[in-house]
């Protein structure tokens, strides 16, 4: 058995979430090559090459591979699938953007979003939100895989794997990348950050989120939340924790004026530690909660902050 | 231009979802059903480019059992000109989906296919980069800004950090996110319009598609519950709980 893991990457460094896809990889078993599409991207390949348990890097550098572009980059993992029993990529918005492609292209099921392995068949997902858990069997030769990051952890980086270079497929020339326009934050990313600070419909407004922040800051947190906050205009989409957004498994999470809709849990409930401060001591947060804390929050984040001194 | 704009029919988002004992899947029986979330988000902008002018033609699919009759219905009744039903009974993975839309497109030939970025059942999010893929259009996923432009479209996506620009070929398909726009309630006479409507039935054979799953659900289970915490009643408490008991900070 071998297995194609696509790297994940913004152009400049490795995406956290390969490692986690690659240990997923490693459960399988077989020889894990590791696929760098992208335009000049020989820092990234060497990140790539130090993750443990991993063969091969291979590396496809061309200019249409620049921005990540499903149409391209699809076609480089085709020319090379036939190698391979299982092709994996994390369940970040680049690899659930690109693996159905490859998916239809190959005329292969694809399972999203595993957060386990049973066997090298069989996996497990979630399904309506994480509400369900459906183990899933795959009998076809070629299995096409997106991997939740949260649900295995990140491998080790002390390997040396060959790098390897692969031909680009060219340019289909449908579609072209303008710009960007990623957020930019001295905090740790909310998808890899150890504590998580969110709030939700209950800040009543953006600036207050500037209170979580402060708190964020002490504990050297990720700022998350919910989609209420996110649809109320508080804050952007990018977040959004949640079904809808990203799922986030950090050591602490602090959910503050979030009332706890199915599809916000759906979200962190997989958080080691959850604290819940909401005034309604109904809130089915405080369901998923190891400490909850019935308290006004505009009172009790202040004084969070002044306790964290 | 004619848009397409697939729909399915799935528990209601508001509906708490109950794991058969038998674990063979999600109880469906007597479970208030509605159309997926994205899919409305999906209807409303393709009426909305039909407001603008830049549609002449608004048409709903969906696979699935009789009653998804009933989710055409709901589009129609925003204001989507018909429907096609692809009678399914049982459930059909996104890659079938991808293979029925493509022939119903080879059929209608639009200029835009719409949908919705996940169906918020299996949560798959695959169908429209596969229809895309199987077409050789190209795709543009997670969308929160669509603006047509002759033969482009100028598309903002909603990715992991942030935003992204990018353009696209037309024809293509769209996947949409969640804040593309607010769709719109329907209006008591549109309700009435709605009903004489045209929707055609064609059949899996009609296509051509094989339907037929290709990967085996096992088992369905509940998710693990967490163990139930306690209430602190103080900020003081809830520090030092943090600090001593669950060593997290």
């Amino acid at each position: 058995m071998a297995i194609l893991v696509l790297c994940d990457h913004d152009g400049s460094a490795l995406g956290a979430a390969t490692l986690n896809a690659v240990t997923a990889a490693t459960q399988i078993g077989g020889d894990i090559d590791v696929l760098v599409a992208g335009q000049n991207i020989g820092d990234i390949a060497a990140e790539a090459a130090k993750i443990d348990g991993v063969s091969r890097v291979l590396t496809a550098d061309s200019a249409e591979l620049a921005n990540g572009l499903a149409e391209n980059v699809a076609p480089v993992i085709l020319a090379i699938a036939d190698n391979y029993s299982h092709l994996m990529a994390p369940a970040t918005t680049y690899g659930k953007n690109i693996m159905p492609r490859v998916a239809a292209m190959k005329d292969v099921a694809q399972i999203s979003d595993i957060i386990s392995v049973e066997d090298a068949d069989t996996f497990k997902r979630p399904i309506y939100a994480g509400n369900a858990i459906a183990t899933v069997k795959s009998e076809e030769g070629l299995k096409i895989i997106t991997v939740r990051a949260t649900s295995f952890e990140a491998a080790g980086t002390n390997g040396s794997a060959s790098v390897v270079g692969v031909d680009g497929a060219g340019d289909a020339g449908l579609s072209s990348f303008v710009k960007s326009e990623l957020s930019s934050s001295e905090r740790p990313e909310l998808t890899s950050a150890g504590i998580v600070v969110s709030g939700g419909r209950g800040m009543q407004d953006g600036s207050n989120f500037g209170m979580l922040e402060k708190v964020a800051d002490k504990l050297g947190a990720a700022v998350g939340a919910s989609r209420a906050a996110v649809d109320a205009g508080f804050v952007p989409n990018d977040y959004q924790v949640g079904q809808t957004g990203k799922v986030v498994a950090p050591d602490l999470y602090i959910a503050v004026g979030i009332s706890g809709a199915i599809q916000h849990l759906a979200g962190m409930k997989d958080s080691k530690v959850i604290v819940a401060i909401n005034k309604d001591d109904e809130a089915p947060i405080f369901q998923v909660a190891d400490y909850g804390l019935v308290a006004d929050l505009f009172d009790a984040v202040p004084e969070l902050e002044t306790e964290l001194n | 231009m004619k848009i397409l704009v697939p729909v399915k029919r799935v528990i209601d988002y508001n509906v708490k979802v109950r794991v058969k004992a038998d674990q063979s899947g999600v109880e469906l029986a007597n479970v208030k059903m509605a159309m997926n979330p994205f899919d409305e988000i999906a209807v409303e902008q393709a009426l909305q480019l039909k407001e603008a002018g830049q549609a002449d033609e608004v048409v709903l699919v969906s696979v699935g059992p009789a009653q998804s009759q009933e989710t055409i219905r709901t589009g129609l009744a925003m204001g989507a000109d018909r429907g096609i039903h692809v009678e399914a009974e049982h459930e059909t993975e996104p890659l079938a989906v991808a293979k029925i839309l493509k022939e119903i497109v080879a059929r209608e030939e639009p200029g835009l296919v719409l949908c919705g970025k996940q169906a918020i059942d299996d949560d798959s999010n695959q169908t429209g980069q596969m229809l895309s893929a199987l077409l050789g259009w190209s795709q543009a996923t997670f969308a929160s800004g669509v603006e047509i432009a002759g033969d482009k479209a100028n598309i903002i996506r909603e990715v992991d950090g942030g935003l992204e620009h990018i353009t696209v070929a037309m024809p293509t398909v769209i996947s949409v996110d969640l804040r593309l726009n607010e769709p719109r309630y329907a209006s008591l006479p549109n309700i009435m319009k709605a009903k004489k409507k045209p929707i055609d039935a064609v059949s899996l054979a009609d296509l051509g598609v094989d339907a037929s799953p290709r990967l085996s659900v096992l088992k369905v289970e509940e998710p693990e519950a967490r163990a139930a915490g306690i209430k602190v009643g103080s900020v003081t408490e809830l520090v030092e709980k943090l600090k001593n008991e669950a060593k997290v900070i």
